[in-house]
């Protein structure tokens, strides 16, 4: 057995286990925490296939991005899973339909791979020869798929400013900040100096 | 790793051990130099009693933290709030993995080493939202929050900072990119000068990044007495220290690696690239170290709304054009390195 092995034996224990924790954990911020460490593993699964650059995007967009702000909200919003289980009959065959397509799906692509094995070739290897990953995801991406590539930095500006259009308002009444008109004072508008007589003041 | 087997590992876990070791040293020395450059700006002595100079004073206080009470508040999430100084401690750290000292001086020689930096970088907000949340109390869950916004914020300008120099270099691999500034030019060949912009940005966004004066938000003991940290004492104190000035340490090596050659001498002929590479590596950390320290010593502290402002209003269209400008030269030029 190489270290190799031995690091995708924990790295995929640790993976299992804490995918497990995220629905079995009660308190909803450590569900969120053992998701995290969930993605941090299968980011060390992808490094191991030599799939570096998805495993370093991976951390970068989920953990680094997209988990500190389902923290956020989880926090915030102080989530009371004792009320939520309340409905888990009623939502239970719901559950189990997605629970057997995903069942389904994960048969045929194992069934894929055994059954046949020369289409597992076609995908591609993680790591081409004489290029290093980043190149190569590049090179595909701003080639063959440019118009998928430009159609999604679409949706996500359109998701973007939808997002900006909804939740931005106008309050009136509300004071500002007018950071030009700070930056724009000196010391001759701030402060004038008086002369103050004696016994007299102002 | 070369072959995989369990001798190179016990050999790599080796050399990360060294590389731990020298850096918590250097650390505690940068800890000093950090209190007596403070100090000399305000005409005072710093910390001068514990060995000579004050030499040892990094070391005294590691041993105070370390035999103080540990104390958790009793409502607070014990499991997490142990677990956020180690998570900033070891992440700090962690980042020390890819960041070449010498030619061929790295633990991993990672084809997406820039990569690398910045995801462990965009982690390191964990520690802080962890240790607010875990606290059970109001004045570090506000810090924790405030905090967040501000490393998340900066994260993107920095985001950028990095492409721009990856598009010179041709490589997201540090060793790369230290190599690609090895020109006839010596200091003038490195990316400090055609992408000087990038390189203030990149500095004034390490500072943020890593909480320091005057973005300090983090710990405004005027009006959050004492940031994330409220609830720590002693040796959980002491990681969340530890951690904040191994990544403050780390923003100053990849500012060297980045825009300052890495290790190559900065006069590109005969006595001075005799000079092992590894004193001219901590020769610019620590000149950027300094810059750090003046920082703090002079500049005051930023109001929540103008940081903000600097990170979204300014920072983020300035290095969305120099991206822009940068590819448009390169690409047109042909200068810089092509992928291989």
């Amino acid at each position: 057995m190489t270290a190799a092995d031995g690091f995708f034996y924990i790295f995929s224990a640790i993976c299992v286990a804490s995918a497990f924790m995220v629905i079995a954990a009660r308190n909803p911020v450590h569900s969120v925490l053992f998701l995290i460490l969930a993605f941090v593993n299968a980011a060390g699964l992808f490094m191991l296939l030599g799939a570096e650059f998805l495993a370093m995007i991976l951390i970068v967009v989920y953990v680094g991005a997209v988990a500190v702000l389902f923290l956020f909200v989880v926090m915030m919003l102080d989530v009371d899973f004792a009320v939520l289980k309340q409905g888990f009959l009623q939502y239970l065959p719901v559950g189990a339909l997605v629970g057997a397509v995903v069942l389904i799906e994960l048969v045929l692509v194992v069934g894929g791979w055994t059954l046949a094995p020369a289409g597992s070739r076609v995908l591609g290897s993680a790591t081409p020869a004489g290029i290093s990953n980043t190149a190569a995801l590049g090179r595909i991406l701003y080639t063959q798929y440019i118009y998928f590539f430009q159609a999604a930095g679409f949706i996500l500006l359109t998701a973007m400013i939808g997002s900006i259009v909804l939740t931005l308002r106008h309050k009136v009444g509300v004071k500002r900040q007018n950071i030009s008109e700070q930056n724009l004072r000196d010391r001759h508008k701030a402060v004038t100096l008086r002369k103050v007589p004696s016994r007299a003041g102002l | 790793m070369t072959d995989g087997s369990v001798l190179s590992v016990i050999l790599k876990i080796i050399e990360s051990l060294a590389l731990v070791v020298g850096l918590l040293i250097y650390v505690a020395y940068v800890l000093l130099a950090d209190r007596k450059i403070w100090a000399a700006v305000q005409l005072r002595r710093g910390p001068n009693v514990v060995g000579p100079f004050g030499l040892l004073q990094s070391f005294a206080d590691l041993l105070k933290f370390v035999f103080k009470e540990p104390i958790i508040p009793a409502s607070a999430n014990k499991g997490v709030f142990l677990l956020a100084p180690l998570v900033t401690g070891a992440l700090a750290i962690s980042a020390w993995a890819v960041i070449p000292i010498d030619q061929d001086w790295v633990i991993s020689n990672l084809n997406v080493g820039i990569l690398y930096i910045f995801a462990v970088s965009s982690l390191g907000v964990y520690g802080v939202i962890m240790a607010g949340w875990a606290s059970n109390s109001k004045y570090p869950f506000l810090a924790a929050l405030r905090s967040a916004a501000q490393m998340v914020s900066y994260e993107v300008s920095i985001g950028f900072v990095l492409v721009t120099v990856l598009l010179c270099a041709g490589s997201l691999n540090l060793t790369d990119i230290v190599n690609a500034q090895n020109t006839a030019y010596g200091v003038f060949g490195w990316y400090w000068l055609p992408l000087f912009p990038m390189f203030i940005i990149f500095f004034i966004s390490a500072l943020a990044e890593t909480n320091r004066p005057p973005f300090d938000l983090v710990e405004a003991e005027s009006e959050l007495v004492a940031g994330f940290m409220v609830e720590y004492s002693s040796s959980a104190y002491m990681l969340f220290m530890l951690g904040e000035y191994v990544a403050i340490v780390s923003m100053c090596a990849m500012t060297a690696v980045l825009f300052l050659g890495g290790w190559l001498s900065p006069i590109p002929f005969a006595p001075f690239t005799w000079v092992p590479g590894i004193i001219w590596f901590v020769l610019k950390a620590s000149a950027v170290f300094f810059m750090f320290a003046m920082v703090k010593a002079f500049v005051p502290r930023y109001r929540y709304d103008q940081l903000m402002r600097l990170g979204w209003k300014v920072f983020l269209p300035i290095s969305l054009v120099c991206v822009v400008v940068v590819a448009g030269v390169l690409q047109v030029t042909g200068w810089g390195g092509l992928p291989h």
